[in-house]
């Protein structure tokens, strides 16, 4: 069973004249421990459908089904939004990720405090994850005194933090160098893989795309499937 | 401590202006409340503290004789004919001082015998108004041993005890004589024991203080006593129990408030003029909160927008600007309790009479400060609702596109 479903997607922003029309019936499948890439222009749609998948916008038609939860029916929201979010998806932002007055680790506690989950153990969770990260000697720094890369890792140990089967990245590796945008993606490939986690991760960069189990094109509100370049599919 | 509080408390540390308006809004508004409320209720207490200090709380004595009512002329000529006001005693008057002094709530009875007379020294002479007293029950009902000032709270015999102004009339000095008379010619002399100064230039001027047995004599009440006064536990629910001794004795018994009309009302509208103010106060500060908050909202929306968009639940946004309003208003009670306590002993300090007391005393007790602490607490509890509404509602994919 798929981890995480759509089918038949629309969504249309503005009226008239700004008449947008971001997803044009996109369906799209992904299954436990695979690392989806999606591919595409800018304003192709791609942040769109992450937004949908993610439940924090909804389509006009279609259906979003999340696990077991069919979340979404004919562009319907059937559930609490929020806590499918909070329990089930982890989000990488492709902007304003972590909060600024919050140091690493507290960025990443908020993870677990909003499910009331808080306390000595997260505390240390939370130290665990940043330190896979290689950021052990950072958890006390505030974003503004991490760069662009650690503070898209700090997001990443967030979006880790509740082990989620979910995983949702908007490009979190734009701010990095090759090296560390290719370990980036390793790491999510070995998240996935450890975790059986459903990973979908928009990105610019062909360099990494040997990364992916799997990947999709969007042009226009069109989602393409493409045979994998590497051709090494999910285990 | 809870992700709440955490958040909301990073939350104010971080918009520091606004977090400083906030708490100075709140102070002052309590400040005001503090100071107006410390000041209008030390006004009221010295206010009827001078009244009471020369008045019982209750007085009982005999009804007045019933006026009969003639209607014997053809043209139906009605004719009231009252009877001559004289001195009547009260009926059984130690069973009645035994039930008053049993009675919950009455803390000293003390039988007077009080009738008009002329005091005269030489050939000045005054009209004044003879009272019998017992020394030690009358002194816990109008404590005169503590405002004599000059002599001893001693009566025995034919001694008296007089009022500073009516000395200075006649032109008496602690020793001297005075000579009291009443109707049909009935007088004595008397030796000043002590003079008084009651705080009240009307009795300071008519009370002659004798002993009972000499005011009988005088007032031709042999064995009987003219009214029952009293001191009582609750000064604010004389009314009550007035009535209720009525009820009990079948006498009049006349509270300091009935007898009082006029300052009593006074007192009222007084107070209603500060809850109108507080009111007022409290309603300014609550918009001034509210609106501080609903501009931090908007300028937080990119941190709230990054919760609500990770799954917060709402509730749990909302309780974060709530708590921000409690902790505003919590902090601001606490500064707003010094400052305006600091106001008030201020205040006092420069009201002072020409001998250097205070003009009235400043009251300040712990009530006051746990009410405006709870007044502030729920102000800003509730001067939170529309901006934490708000930040609940934010849209967070808007938020995440557009930072
Ligand atoms: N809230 C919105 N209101 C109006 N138009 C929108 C909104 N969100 C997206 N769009 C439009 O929908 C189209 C798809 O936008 P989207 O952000 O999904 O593109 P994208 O593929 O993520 O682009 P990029 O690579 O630049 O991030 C764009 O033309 C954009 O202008
Ligand atoms: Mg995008």
């Amino acid at each position: 069973m798929h981890v995480i479903e759509a089918q038949g997607l629309w969504k249309t922003y503005g009226k008239g004249e700004t008449e947008v029309v971001a997803l044009r019936d996109v369906s799209l499948r992904v299954s436990r421990g695979e690392v989806a890439a999606l591919l595409g222009p800018s304003g192709s749609g791609k942040s769109s459908l992450l937004t949908t998948l993610g439940l924090l916008q909804f389509p006009d038609r279609g259906s979003v089904r999340i696990g077991e939860l069919e979340a979404v029916i004919e562009g319907r929201l059937r559930v609490d939004a929020a806590r499918v979010r909070r329990e089930r998806i982890g989000f990488v932002f492709q902007k304003a990720n972590l909060i600024p007055f919050l140091n690493a680790l507290d960025n990443v506690l908020v993870a677990f405090e909003i499910n009331n989950r808080g306390g000595r153990e997260a505390r240390q969770r939370a130290a665990a994850l940043l330190d896979y990260l290689g950021l052990a000697d950072r958890l006390a720094h505030m974003p503004d005194e991490l760069s662009g890369g650690q503070q898209q890792r700090v997001a990443i140990a967030r979006a880790l933090a509740m082990e989620p089967p979910v995983i949702l990245a908007d490009e979190p590796t734009a701010a990095l160098d090759g090296r560390r945008s290719r370990d980036v993606m390793q790491l999510f490939r070995r998240v996935a893989h450890e975790r059986g986690t459903a990973v979908v991760i928009v990105t610019h960069d062909h360099r990494t795309l040997d990364a992916f189990d799997t990947v999709h094109e969007m042009e226009d509100g069109v989602l393409r499937t493409t045979p994998h370049p590497s051709a090494a599919p999910a285990h | 401590m809870p992700f709440e509080l955490f958040v909301a408390l990073r939350f104010l540390r971080e918009g520091r202006t606004q977090t400083t308006l906030l708490l100075a809004g709140a102070s002052v508004g309590v400040a005001v409340i503090v100071f107006l409320s410390a000041l209008i209720d030390g006004l009221q207490v010295s206010l009827v503290a001078r009244t009471l200090g020369s008045q019982p709380h209750i007085i009982v004595r005999a009804p007045d004789e019933a006026a009969r009512t003639l209607t014997d002329s053809p043209e139906s000529l009605v004719q009231v004919v009252r009877p001559a006001q004289r001195l009547r005693s009260v009926d059984q008057w130690q069973q009645v001082r035994g039930l008053l002094e049993r009675t919950p709530g009455v803390e000293a009875v003390s039988p007077v015998v009080a009738g008009p007379g002329f005091a005269s020294r030489g050939a000045a002479s005054r009209a004044v108004a003879i009272r019998g007293v017992e020394p030690e029950p009358f002194s816990r009902v109008i404590d005169v041993p503590s405002r004599l000032v000059a002599g001893t709270w001693r009566l025995r015999g034919a001694e008296a005890v007089i009022g500073q102004e009516l000395a200075k009339e006649l032109g008496l000095e602690l020793g001297d004589k005075l000579r009291l008379s009443a109707a049909e010619g009935r007088a004595d002399t008397f030796l000043i024991t002590g003079i008084f100064d009651l705080g009240n230039k009307d009795v300071n001027e008519r009370w002659v203080l004798v002993p009972v047995r000499a005011a009988q004599t005088l007032l031709d009440l042999t064995g009987g006593v003219s009214s029952l006064e009293l001191k009582i536990t609750d000064l604010f629910g004389a009314q009550e129990l007035a009535a209720e001794l009525e009820r009990r004795t079948g006498l009049v018994a006349e509270s300091w408030m009935a007898l009082n009309a006029q300052l009593l009302t006074a007192l009222r509208s007084q107070s209603s003029s500060r809850y109108m103010i507080q009111f007022f106060v409290i309603v300014a500060v609550a918009l001034g909160i509210a609106s501080v908050l609903v501009v931090s909202v908007v300028q937080k929306s990119r941190e709230i927008g990054i919760l609500k968009a990770m799954g917060t639940p709402t509730s749990k946004v909302m309780r974060v600007f709530l708590i921000q309003g409690a902790v505003v208003g919590g902090v601001g009670s606490v500064a707003g309790s010094a400052l305006g306590s600091g106001l008030a002993l201020f205040f006092t300090g420069l009201m002072r009479n020409p001998d250097g007391s205070p003009l009235f005393p400043i009251t300040l007790e712990p009530r006051l400060f746990l009410t405006a602490a709870g007044v502030a607490f729920v102000t800003g509890l509730v001067a939170a609702v529309v901006p934490a509404r708000r930040a609940s509602r934010l849209d967070p994919a808007v938020v995440i596109r557009n930072e």
